[in-house]
């Protein structure tokens, strides 16, 4: 390491530093990054090149493609929306009030990031099934959730949960108690107070909470195939979408599809990097 | 105005609080919390464990045993143990660039190590297909020398590191920064080389946030199911991992053995809950504020 | 508008953070809350507010008892010591917050609020920042944003809990100043939390002294120094020595002898003897005077502080003119010319 460490006082891009292991380190973090995660990435979009724009274009706006992105991208918007409403709720509660049982909750809330996506697949779809406990319930009311687009919902319900509390949660931490105080003695009622002080305090925690889990739940495959039913038009996701393509050797389309997404959550990642930008430079804190 | 009067016996009624709800506000909130946990997360877990054992005890572990299952099981854990150290050793040279100096394009790389979250994991395992597969460029060639990537150990392999590849270097980098570099440039100082300052002072330093990125790395790894179901070809026996055995078992209407390899990953998922809850209350100072994935 | 808090007692969770306090606070009169931390002086100002409700007891404004009213209806102007602003809202929204938060019917008009907020800008000498927000701004401009805003709303009094403690020295002897010329412009009933017993005396009319959940001593920069009225003030404000003694009849005692002191008056037994170091008088050969063993003597700028032990166990500091030598080793005899005794 102190080898390396002459060879990285020389580079001109880094400020010196006394402590060693620059070269070695930043060279295989790049390295490494380089070969797992932008080659291959690099290897999609050059695929979807080589197919030519036509074909690109035929594939893009192919009518099963759009379908099957107006069906990911709507069942995600819908169920990031129902945890920005519920995962506020929940970080609030977390945060806020003292109850027997609180740190369990605060546990469980992390089940989605633990539990194998195809294991929260099944066991969805066994619930939530025409035939299943809850289904059966939900069926007399003439809801069917299992196999249908509101199935596809509450995958994605489960899935991003705790992106929007776990986003939410530290930034409601730090909410300084006076800052609610000094509003009540300006006379602002509690109802004011959550919602001309609290709730745009956590406004951009809230769009980062949104955003990260609208992110996540477009890209989710193993939750959603098994409930989703996966009717070409109606339930099929872009993701399930690649994985037909690539069972019928179509690489082209595979790819082409796969560029397409890429792109989109390209998008959702700039915007998540901007909300906390713009909310840091203006307020002085990010999300 | 008489002050020698006493008022001090009387009775108050506390006033409101200003800084929180009324109770009945406080319950109504709290139950909402309860049932939307209880409907969404809860029970599918607990499904998870009733079907497990709706054929009971004989039949669960009859389903274990089996030698698909067992295959299954033993391919979960080499992939685990392949790529989680991987991943380690990434995130702990990440963390050490990134951390430690100040360089042009920092912003930039810590974006790229946090790009495979915003990935499909299907996207995730396409690429690999695309580089490896028969219509690539490298795909023939491989062929022709006999090695096996695509269907195979190392594409399940490449395709799990993929995936996981933030874990560990997001735990690490936002807390080695917070910590700085005080205590590397005392041992220097003191005479210790690169190696004995990192060992007996930066690891130590990192050890419960390090454990707590392992953790998640392999959850995820163990679990993962979109990217290694594009690469694994599916071959019983030889390259289902756990979690698409689960599903070859599913499909196939075996319900009670899809959800018996179930229980298992849904034990590990509970286990690393148990795990992870306890480093955040016994070290949640001493880890990374930020845990959000 | 006059407050008067009247025997009120404070416990949280069973320990009492207030026993009894009773003050009146004339209208227009700017109060300080002197005391060491968990003296019970921040509780005292919330209680105020109505951020706390006493355990028992009652605060009025006025000839009214608003115990029972809760914050929001007390219109009380409130200034905490880390700001509290509101990071989302620009320094005008911060201002105007108040008014804006009123019901309709006595709510200003948007652009009443507007000048409202500037020319209260204006008055805390900030014009021109409306537009920024609180992250753009100075710690020392954010706490005037901070009294802008509790001014808004023309409270009936003003609270201010350690305005100045998150400052650093110089900004906070020009807020000192800045503050006493506020007071003096718009005349608000100030009560105001501090720790720093110069602030307190240079700012205050008068100066509540508090210790232990009690209220010690009420009264001017000038009758707490001169005199004060329990070994607690006598210790914590100003320096101060002290000597355990012994009262008999009309003789004080140190040791079995007398010491020469006049005007006093004290129980007979044990007492303390407290005294300045620097109202002492040097008494050559030492007839009825106090005599100590130079332990210590420093040259602090114009005078001379020697540090004495006094028969056996005591400890004193007095201080002298420069030009006066004091060996060390050598002996001492002084007489206090102002000091107190309080039965031990």
């Amino acid at each position: 390491m102190t080898a390396a460490a002459s060879s990285g006082a020389g580079w001109r891009l880094k400020k010196p530093s006394v402590l060693p292991g620059f070269g070695l380190t930043l060279g295989f973090t790049l390295v490494y990054l380089t070969l797992i995660i932008l080659l291959p990435l690099a290897g999609l979009v050059w695929r979807s090149a080589a197919i030519g724009p036509d074909a690109f274009w035929a594939i893009a706006s192919d009518e099963r493609t759009l379908r099957a992105l107006q069906v990911s991208f709507g069942t995600s918007l819908v169920a990031a929306l129902v945890n920005v409403v519920f995962g506020t709720i929940l970080a609030w509660v977390l945060v806020r009030y003292r109850f027997p049982g609180r740190r369990i909750i605060d546990a469980i809330v992390d089940l989605p990031f633990a539990l194998p996506t195809a294991v929260a697949g099944i066991a969805l779809t066994t619930l939530y099934a025409p035939n299943g406990p809850i289904g059966g319930l939900l069926k007399p009311l003439g809801i069917q959730v299992g196999y249908t687009p509101l199935g596809i919902i509450v995958a994605l319900i489960f899935i991003g949960l705790p992106f929007v509390v776990r986003t939410v949660q530290p930034v409601m931490e730090e909410i300084d108690r006076e800052v609610e105080e000094a509003a009540a003695t300006l006379g602002a009622g509690r109802r004011q107070t959550i919602a001309r002080v609290l709730l745009p305090a956590l406004t951009p925690a809230i769009l980062t909470g949104f955003a990260l889990a609208f992110a996540r739940a477009v890209g989710e495959y193993g939750s959603v195939i098994f409930i989703a039913g996966n009717i070409p038009y109606v339930s099929e996701i872009a993701p399930l979408l690649i994985v037909i393509r690539l069972e019928e050797f179509n690489y082209g389309g595979a790819a082409a599809t796969g560029t397409i997404m890429l792109l989109l959550s390209f998008v959702m990642l700039l915007v998540i990097n901007l909300i906390q930008a713009w909310s840091r430079r203006r307020y002085g804190y990010g999300a | 105005m008489a002050l020698e009067q006493s008022f001090a016996q009387t009775p108050l009624r506390p006033l409101k609080s200003a800084v929180t709800e009324s109770l009945t506000t406080r319950i109504v909130l709290i139950a909402i919390s309860l049932l939307f946990l209880a409907l969404f997360l809860v029970t599918p877990l607990v499904m998870v464990f009733i079907q497990a054992f709706a054929g009971g005890w004989s039949t669960y572990l009859a389903s274990l045993v089996e030698p698909d299952a067992m295959a299954a099981i033993r391919l979960t854990l080499t992939v685990a143990v392949i790529s989680v150290p991987l991943n380690i050793v990434f995130g702990l040279a990440a963390a050490w660039a990134i951390a430690k100096f100040e360089f042009k394009g920092k912003a930039f790389l810590i974006t790229l190590i946090d790009l495979p979250f915003s990935v499909s994991p299907v996207i995730a395992g396409l690429v690999y297909v695309l580089l490896f597969g028969g219509g690539s460029v490298l795909g023939p060639w491989l062929k022709s020398h006999g090695i096996e990537i695509l269907f195979a150990v190392p594409g399940i392999v490449l395709a799990t590191i993929f995936v996981t590849f933030p874990f560990v270097a997001r735990e690490l980098i936002p807390l080695m920064q917070d910590q700085g570099s005080g205590d590397e440039e005392a041992a220097l100082s003191l005479g210790a080389s690169g190696w004995q300052t990192f060992w007996y002072v930066t690891l130590p330093n990192v050890k419960w946030a390090l454990l707590y990125g392992v953790l998640l790395c392999n959850a995820r790894a163990m679990g993962e199911f979109g990217a290694v179901s594009v690469v694994s070809g599916h071959i019983r026996g030889l390259t289902n991992t756990m979690p698409l055995h689960v599903e070859i078992l599913y499909n196939e209407y075996n319900a009670v053995g899809a959800f018996a390899v179930a229980s298992l990953l849904a034990l590990l998922a509970l286990v690393t809950l148990v795990l992870k809850s306890f480093l955040e209350f016994r070290y949640g100072d001493e880890m990374a504020a930020t845990a959000k994935h | 508008m006059s407050v008067s808090i009247r025997n009120v007692r404070k416990e949280f969770e069973n320990f009492p953070a207030l026993h009894d306090v009773s003050l009146d606070i004339k209208t227009s009169e700017l109060i300080a809350l002197l005391g060491p931390s968990g003296s019970g002086k921040t509780t005292l100002l919330r209680l105020i507010a109505g951020l706390e409700s006493p355990t028992a007891g009652s605060v009025f404004f006025g000839d009214e008892d608003a115990s029972h009213r809760s914050v929001q209806e007390r219109n009380v102007g409130f200034v905490f010591q880390h700001y509290a602003l509101f990071r989302h809202m620009t320094v005008a929204d911060n201002i105007g917050f108040g008014l804006k938060v009123r019901p309709s019917a006595t709510r200003p008009s948007k652009a009443d609020i507007r000048a409202r907020a500037i020319e209260l800008l204006r008055l805390v000498q900030l014009s021109g920042l409306e537009n920024r927000y609180p992250a753009q701004l100075s710690g020392g401009q954010r706490q005037r944003v901070a009294l802008a805003r509790a001014m808004a709303i023309e409270p009936k009094v003003l609270l201010l809990d350690e305005p100045f403690g998150a400052l650093d020295a110089q900004v906070r002897r020009e807020l000192r100043r800045w503050l006493r010329e506020i007071h003096e412009a718009t005349g608000h009933t100030t009560v105001f939390v501090t720790h720093d017993q110069e602030e307190a005396l240079e700012l205050a009319d008068r100066v509540v002294v508090m210790s232990q959940g009690r209220i010690e001593q009420v009264g001017t920069a000038d009758e707490v120094y001169d005199n004060p009225n329990s070994p607690f003030v006598y210790g914590f404000i100003g320096d101060s020595s002290s000597i355990p003694v012994q009262v008999e009849g009309d003789r004080v005692l140190l040791g079995d002898k007398r010491l020469a002191l006049k005007g006093w008056s004290a129980k007979d037994g044990k007492a303390q003897l407290f005294f300045r170091p620097h109202d002492v008088e040097i008494v050559e050969g030492g007839e009825g005077a106090i005599l100590g063993k130079v332990l210590a003597s420093r040259r602090v700028a114009g005078l001379r502080r020697v540090e004495l032990s006094v028969e056996d166990d005591g400890h004193v500091e007095i201080e002298l003119p420069a030009d006066r030598d004091a060996p060390v080793g050598s002996t001492l005899g002084f007489r206090p010319q102002r000091f107190k005794l309080f039965p031990a």
